[in-house]
């Protein structure tokens, strides 16, 4: 009957990846050639009159100069801040922080494809994932936190719940709208005010929330937005006039600001690193876990905190999952990010394509297997092809350490309780994966896994109502839902 | 006898029937679809931004997979005579235009049906099995097959018994397919699942996997009477069965939705989700027909957008 021998068979892709340009517009959106600081809502120049590049990684084309704030603007924004949370914010009822909140959101909906323009021209993420995740995600998160802002005493009953006074707020580079998202709603529906600091090398769509703040005729101070590098950070963090730190970033950095604060009143949730375990067992619907798994590791070029980056196999299905797996990297488009028809984006930047590549060449050099996809990729700008390694140790530095690309290890487990502890085996614990049919093996490793979250069936799935945060490495604190309320009160 | 001689045959004996039970996988124990998944995964390929020359050559090619269907009882000669003279000449105007694949009728029209497409190349599908609830006994269903076949159908669209599927028969099923297959002699079978009357997507997977096993040259989701027709999540599920089977046997099976395509947009996202799901050996009228009716207009509407820049109202192009 068969007439081939079965590993001579191959499905051909080439088509499947050559669609003709399907860019989306960029004259949806106008980038000026200068922002500046925006402190007690206004666009005011940094005292130090020093301003750096930002550049679109997917041309290493300049879009743009970027005020850099020293410790004298960073002094003048919590001054603001301060101000505003004591003249107005503190006293203004919750139904009407809401009502600014909610206006806030619609102005975001109403300006979402220019948001989604910008995101991804200075970031480098595929139109598409701006388009249908990062910016209506973002909106959800005010609509949702609006939603709280007049029923705190329901979300912790019997608990007089009082607002913290300014939150400094500091976000990373691979989701900059959507974190000051994450970041700056629950601080004003619980009635703090902010000074936010985006990632220098993707401040645009931050700056262009601030206009929107402004549009919004939010009180001025309420929200101040500070651009510039670790050193802006660290002055934010270290202002004694700060109540709360809420970071988003590396472990290292999480760590330096853990810190600085110790011994000062300053709460703080920390958000680090993730090295997550995603499970496959051989009762799974092996496609949609091979999608989840695809979803998991190449969105957003793997620049993701809870990216599936380590997947584990039951051995009686590894070889099916595997081909599987290298079939449906032959058809993700690597490329142009505004093209709608583009899967992988632009690496954020130079450094961090050079920091995957030095883990591709460690994995080699460790004796792991490296596969990439054939897509072609283009010359100028920062890409990466899909990668996975098979013949991986636990013990590899490839399956230890966040790569933060798109890049995925693969091992092999026989046992529930095996994979269990090598799933946590490791010092992070953001999230986790696990693909089975059987909802009592779902129930049993969601006991077990030490990470923040874990989706049972699917991956990288987020809702405001649910909360998101780490075990272990992977910080402390939790965003998101009514649990992400409580970081910015005191609950007395 | 020497010993070598007689360990030589135990080996082979050893060897025969693990070959037969290798070849029967147990349809009980198909593999698991995830309905949030599939279905996610299809509406995914709906993302796809198709323009310019790869929406020509899409619609092109759409046109030439075309089943151009007519399956009512009161079908008359006139009509199907009708229907294949737009099969071979879809809209003249339009200079080089493909013709559809096929025109597919009731085993009643067959005869008229073949006269009137001659030697253009379009060939004539014949539902039978009684066609479309199948409810009847194997021996009408093989003499309905058989009549088609006297008439000159080149391909049989039969329908499964569903009854017997939900029952948890699927060896009457798995000899009900291969039984007509074998009365079809050089005729393609294409095996109708019916999914809208399966009620899962596990039970699509499993009959999809049934019917390749015992001979189909084809699978079809719907015999267009029943609600929901084809949709993207189960034709995908059923692509992925296909695949899953070619990777196993090396034969390549063809895949068929029948119901509900009816504009040219949607017809373009199957397509794609066909692409990148068995690539482009696939993406021709041997492996890939669209059963429907009222699609080739549609696509005719959008390739005359393309060369005049203009929309022309639906009366421009002939119904039938």
């Amino acid at each position: 009957m068969a007439t081939k021998k079965n590993n001579t068979l191959k499905l051909k892709f080439e088509s499947a990846r050559s669609y003709a340009p399907a860019p989306e517009s960029r004259s949806a959106a106008t980038i000026n050639e200068r922002y500046e600081l925006f402190i007690n809502g206004k666009f005011d120049k940094p005292q130090g009159k020093k301003y750096f590049d930002s550049i679109n990684p997917a041309t290493e084309e300049k879009l743009s100069s970027i005020a850099e704030a020293g410790a004298a603007d960073v002094d003048r924004a919590v001054k603001a801040a301060r101000n505003a949370y004591d003249t107005t914010w503190k006293k203004m009822p919750g139904k009407e922080r809401g009502k600014y909140i909610f206006r806030i959101a619609r102005m975001m909906q109403e300006r979402a494809r220019e948001l989604a323009v910008v995101e991804t021209l200075d970031g480098g993420k595929p139109i598409r994932e701006s388009r249908d995740f990062d910016v209506p995600t973002a909106a959800n998160h005010f609509f949702y936190y609006a939603g709280w802002a007049d029923k705190l005493e329901y979300a912790f009953p019997a608990k007089k719940p009082q607002s913290l006074g300014v939150a400094g707020q500091i976000v990373p580079w691979n989701f900059p709208l959507l974190m000051a998202a994450w970041k700056i709603a629950p601080a004003l529906a619980t009635g703090n005010t902010v000074v936010l600091k985006p990632a220098e090398n993707t401040s645009l769509t931050a700056l262009r929330l601030a206009e929107i703040i402004q549009e919004a005729d939010l009180p001025p101070g309420v929200v101040n937005i500070i651009t510039g590098a670790g050193a802006t950070g660290a002055a934010l963090v270290n202002h004694p006039d700060v109540n709360k730190i809420a970071f988003t970033g590396s472990t290292e950095v999480g760590k330096i600001i853990a810190r600085s604060i110790a011994g000062t009143n300053k709460k703080a949730t920390l958000e680090l690193g993730g090295k997550a375990a995603n499970i496959i067992f051989d009762d799974a619907p092996l496609d949609q876990a091979v999608e989840g798994v695809v979803n998991g590791i190449f969105f957003n070029q793997g620049h993701v905190c809870c990216a599936g980056s380590r997947l584990y196999v039951q051995e009686s299905v590894y070889k099916e999952v595997l081909r599987k797996l290298k079939d449906r990297l032959e058809t993700l488009i690597v490329g142009d990010p505004m093209d709608k028809n583009t899967d992988i984006g632009a690496i954020n930047s130079k450094e961090q394509l050079n920091n995957i590549n030095k883990y591709l060449k460690i994995g080699q050099q460790e004796g792991a297997e490296m596969y990439q996809s054939s897509v072609p990729i283009p010359a100028k700008g920062f890409y990466c092809r899909p990668t996975i390694f098979t013949n991986v140790a636990q013990s590899s530095r490839i399956s230890q350490e966040e790569i933060f690309g798109p890049v995925l290890t693969i091992q092999t487990f026989r046992t529930e309780d095996e994979v269990i502890e090598k799933a946590n085996n490791s010092p992070y614990g953001l999230s986790a994966g696990v693909w089975t049919d059987k909802g009592s093996k779902i129930f049993n490793l969601t006991t077990k896994l030490r990470a923040g979250v874990v989706w049972a069936n699917t991956y990288n799935q987020f809702d405001p109502a649910s909360p998101f945060g780490g075990y272990k490495e992977s910080g402390y604190g939790r965003e998101g839902g009514l649990h992400g309320l409580a970081p910015y009160l005191n609950l007395s | 006898m020497s010993p070598t001689i007689v360990v030589n045959l135990a080996l082979t004996h050893l060897i025969m029937p693990q070959k037969i039970i290798s070849a029967q996988p147990d349809f009980s124990i198909s593999p698991r679809v995830d309905q949030v998944g599939i279905i996610e995964r299809a509406a995914r390929f709906t993302k796809r931004s198709i323009k310019n020359e790869t929406k020509l050559n899409g619609l092109l090619l759409t046109l030439n997979m075309i089943d151009l269907t007519t399956l009512e009882g009161k079908d008359s000669e006139g009509k199907v005579k009708q229907l294949c003279y737009k099969a071979i000449h879809l809209h003249d105007t339009y200079q080089g235009l493909p013709t559809v694949a096929a025109v597919c009728v009731y085993p009643s029209m067959v005869k008229t049906a073949k006269h009137a497409l001659g030697n253009s190349g379009v060939k004539v599908a014949s539902v039978s099995t009684a066609f479309p609830s199948g409810q009847s006994s194997r021996e009408v269903k093989l003499r309905d097959t058989k009549f088609a076949i006297d008439q000159g159908a080149d391909e049989i669209d039969m329908v499964i018994s569903r009854g017997r599927f939900l029952q948890g028969e699927y060896n009457f099923i798995y000899d009900e397919i291969a039984t007509i297959k074998e009365a079809c002699g050089d005729a393609r079978l294409k095996v109708i699942l019916e999914t809208g009357e399966l009620g899962t997507f596990d039970k699509v997977r499993k009959a999809s996997d049934i019917a390749m096993h015992a001979g189909a040259d084809f699978i079809k989701t719907s015999t267009g009477k029943i609600s929901p027709a084809a949709t993207m999540p189960v034709t995908l599920v059923m692509l992925e069965a296909i695949r899953d089977y070619y990777y196993k046997t090396g034969r390549m099976v063809g895949m068929k939705p029948a119901g509900g395509i009816s504009k040219s947009k949607l017809a373009l996202h199957y397509l794609v989700m066909l692409n990148e799901t068995l690539g482009e050996d696939w993406m021709n009228n041997q492996w890939f027909r669209f059963g429907a009716s009222s699609l080739a207009n549609d696509v005719l509407m959008q390739i005359m957008k393309a060369k005049t820049g203009i929309y022309q109202g639906k009366d421009y192009f002939a119904i039938d």
